[in-house]
């Protein structure tokens, strides 16, 4: 798989100047409003604290409280299903639809089920899938993934949603107005919710002690999705199981406001039982978590409660927009979960981060996240995923800098030819710096050498 | 108390009147200094693309030429962060970690160890935005960071207002990386510049005469990215400012 190019790919996005500044005042709005909402909580300290314990304890006795969440889950009523994987996912999704001859299926905001390609696996399969998220169904009519988890589409202006939806929902092309757009889009995909034989949502927290399945959504839209087609399935990642009920009121205390600054969701809905004379699917999904849960650098990358509030202050992240990391997650928590599932492909991006570590700040459940960025980059050079050139440069640099007789040697040769210094220092790709920077004047004379001539006889 | 001065390649590569600030600062403040001869770099820039095996050799130089001070002082926030939260490549030894226990930032040191309550030899007479480096701002916490909404407090701060005639200027997003991230300037140069130039701008609209901070690594690009916008501003280290250097 080839490697994704983080950098190339932003360039592009910078070049679209409007987007771009829209797209990083929009995410610094929704920290600022985040902020806001902190101030209003006095104990946010103490919340983050409890957040992150009960999620290392869960994640610490994670099969328990699964086994413990499909036996109350099965008690309800409802089908409880394992899927170790991706593909696993998708074929037990598709049986239950072919079990109950679907062929529409309504659906909420999955990240899991965007990192699992559902859509095109049952696409293929010939059941039409309806993204009803606003955010995710734009995304969708544009064949694009969501380049943010809580705010799929918030890289595209008005007029460039007023573009997609004329193209595929025949709305007036020269209308851009978000009131006129989002009743469009509620008008056109009302009809599907009425008919489709199957509704299926994510889930931010699976309730061990009650076999509930929490979901949280401002639209409406995942209520409409479990309660309106007589089938309802539910799939959640394993590492969303938590054990109580009162739990619950931890998370969903930050939740929100971690993520756009508001106080909590429109909808807080707690599914426990089938819709009347309905069925229940809950599918319980590892897809590589349990292997994260075994590397000691990573597995607390696990607590992640899919916030954003780490995309939201990232400054590369909304220099660069989401679709520039290649993969399902994108900003730093995707710079750390990505790697997990495929080395290679995303060797790249833990070098996508200035390791300014305001992402780790702001995490409401206290993922070292920045942190976890540095010890990719070392993994990734132990697994020889560096590219070719920095390695060497690093070998380079490592040598001379452990020797002064030749780190010395260097920098004379720099007094003569100035442009060797900065390629030392700077490594490779020197004329990347002076691209839209401009290269820093060499002085006449090192510290060192000013430090032998003035203080030279007291050393 | 005696004290041996490490100064960063790249300040003594390419800012030596950085390096000699530092020196006459605490030298001014009675602090008997020395400079270690054979001393590089830290290794920051080959340990953060991941290579512990490359850098160990150079940590290794590192501990060699500063074991057995009372403090290692630096006028490079990012350097100490690398020392104290990831020096880590060798076998971490008695010796090590003193070394990396014993190493101190400029401004920690003149505010945590030496208490500095004066320098009347300062003035600075100039409107001036503090860059706060994420090195030193999280890593060293050196003041509030706005992520936490703690009470106040800034290290760089309590010792700037104690400059005759410097005035601050607040910009927007005081806490904003500006976009140097070391290798991170090279590889991602499009998101780099673009912080950058947005950083400047900031300060710029907050009515910056100069920029101060205790990374002039971050200030190297940042002057960079002024320059190629054509901005009027200018770029001081703090070591100069409190050491009274003529702007």
């Amino acid at each position: 798989m080839k490697r994704i190019d983080h950098a190339e790919a932003s360039s592009h996005f910078i070049a679209e100047k409007e987007n771009e500044a829209f797209h990083d005042k929009r995410l610094w709005d929704l920290r600022m409003k985040r902020d806001g909402q902190r101030d209003d909580v006095p104990e946010w300290s103490e919340l983050r604290d409890l957040a992150s314990a009960i999620k290392e304890h869960t994640l610490t006795h994670l099969s328990d409280y699964l086994l413990q969440f499909e036996e109350n889950a099965k008690k309800n009523g409802a089908y409880v299903h394992w899927a170790l994987d991706a593909e696993e996912h998708n074929r037990i999704v598709h049986e239950i639809l072919a079990d109950h001859k679907a062929k529409t299926l309504v659906k909420s905001k999955s990240m899991l089920t965007d990192e699992c390609e559902l859509r095109p696996y049952l696409a293929r399969r010939g059941v039409d899938v309806i993204e009803t998220d606003l955010g995710e169904r734009i995304q969708q009519l544009d064949d694009e993934p969501p380049s943010h988890i809580v705010v799929p589409a918030v890289h595209k202006l008005r007029g460039d949603v007023a573009e997609v939806f004329a193209r595929t929902l025949d709305s007036d092309p020269a209308n851009d107005d978000p009131h006129y757009l989002s009743e469009h889009a509620r008008i056109t995909t009302r009809p599907y919710f009425l008919n489709a034989e199957a509704g299926m949502t994510g889930g931010n927290f699976a309730v061990a002690e009650t076999g509930a399945v929490v979901v949280c959504t401002n639209e409406g839209n995942a209520d409409l999705s479990a309660t309106v087609p007589p089938l309802h399935i539910a799939s959640i990642g394993i590492e969303k199981v938590i054990p109580r009920t009162e739990h619950v009121a931890v998370f969903v205390r930050m939740l929100s406001r971690s993520a756009v600054g508001s106080p909590i969701t429109q909808y807080t809905s707690h599914f426990r039982k089938p819709p009347d004379g309905g069925e229940l699917h809950i599918i319980l999904v590892d897809n590589g978590r349990s292997e994260r849960l075994g590397m000691e650098e990573f597995w607390t990358s696990l607590k992640c409660i899919r916030c954003g509030a780490c995309m939201n202050t990232c400054p590369v992240y909304r220099r660069s927009g989401g679709l520039s990391y290649g993969g399902v997650y994108s900003g730093p928590i995707g710079i750390i979960l990505n790697p997990t599932t495929d080395m290679r492909k995303y060797s790249n991006l833990p070098f996508a981060s200035t390791l300014n570590g305001s992402c780790t700040a702001v995490c409401p459940v206290k993922i070292n996240i920045h942190e976890q960025i540095y010890q990719w980059r070392r993994i990734l050079s132990e697994h020889n995923q560096l590219p070719f050139v920095k390695k060497a440069a690093m070998k380079v640099s490592g040598r001379i800098l452990s020797d002064p007789k030749a780190y010395r040697r260097t920098l004379s040769a720099t007094d003569a030819a100035m442009e060797h210094l900065p390629r030392f220092l700077l490594y490779t790709r020197f004329n990347a710096w002076g691209k839209q920077r401009e290269v820093p004047i060499t002085p006449d004379h090192t510290f060192h050498a000013w430090y032998l001539k003035n203080r030279g006889a007291s050393s | 108390m005696k004290v041996a001065l490490f100064v960063p390649c790249f300040v003594d590569a390419f800012f030596p009147e950085i390096g000699i600030a530092t020196l006459e600062l605490l030298e001014r403040l009675g602090v008997e200094v020395e400079y270690p001869l054979d001393q590089t770099c830290c290794g920051q820039p080959v340990a953060n693309s991941g290579c512990q095996d490359d850098v160990a050799g150079v940590e290794a130089l590192f501990v060699k030429n500063f074991a057995g001070y009372e403090y290692i002082v630096t006028p490079s926030g990012s350097c100490t962060h690398h020392i104290r939260h990831h020096f880590d490549a060798i076998p971490q030894t008695e010796e090590v970690t003193q070394v990396r226990e014993r190493t101190f930032e400029l401004v920690e040191f003149l505010h945590d160890v030496l208490n500095v309550d004066a320098f009347p030899w300062a003035a600075f007479p100039h409107k001036v935005g503090l860059h706060n480096s994420c090195g030193t701002l999280r890593g060293l916490r050196h003041a509030s960071m706005s992520e936490l909404g703690e009470p106040f407090f800034s290290k760089p701060v309590a010792l700037l207002s104690k400059v005759e005639g410097l005035e601050f200027v607040k910009p927007s997003r005081p806490d904003e990386c500006c976009g140097f991230g070391g290798t991170f300037s090279i590889f991602e140069e499009p998101v780099s510049a673009k912080m950058g130039y947005d950083k400047i701008m900031d300060h710029k609209n907050a009515g910056a005469d100069y920029i101060v901070s205790a990374d002039n690594s971050c200030l190297m690009h940042q002057k960079g990215c002024a320059e190629r916008m054509g901005v009027d501003l200018k770029f001081i280290h703090i070591a100069q400012i409190l050491n009274g250097d003529s702007a």
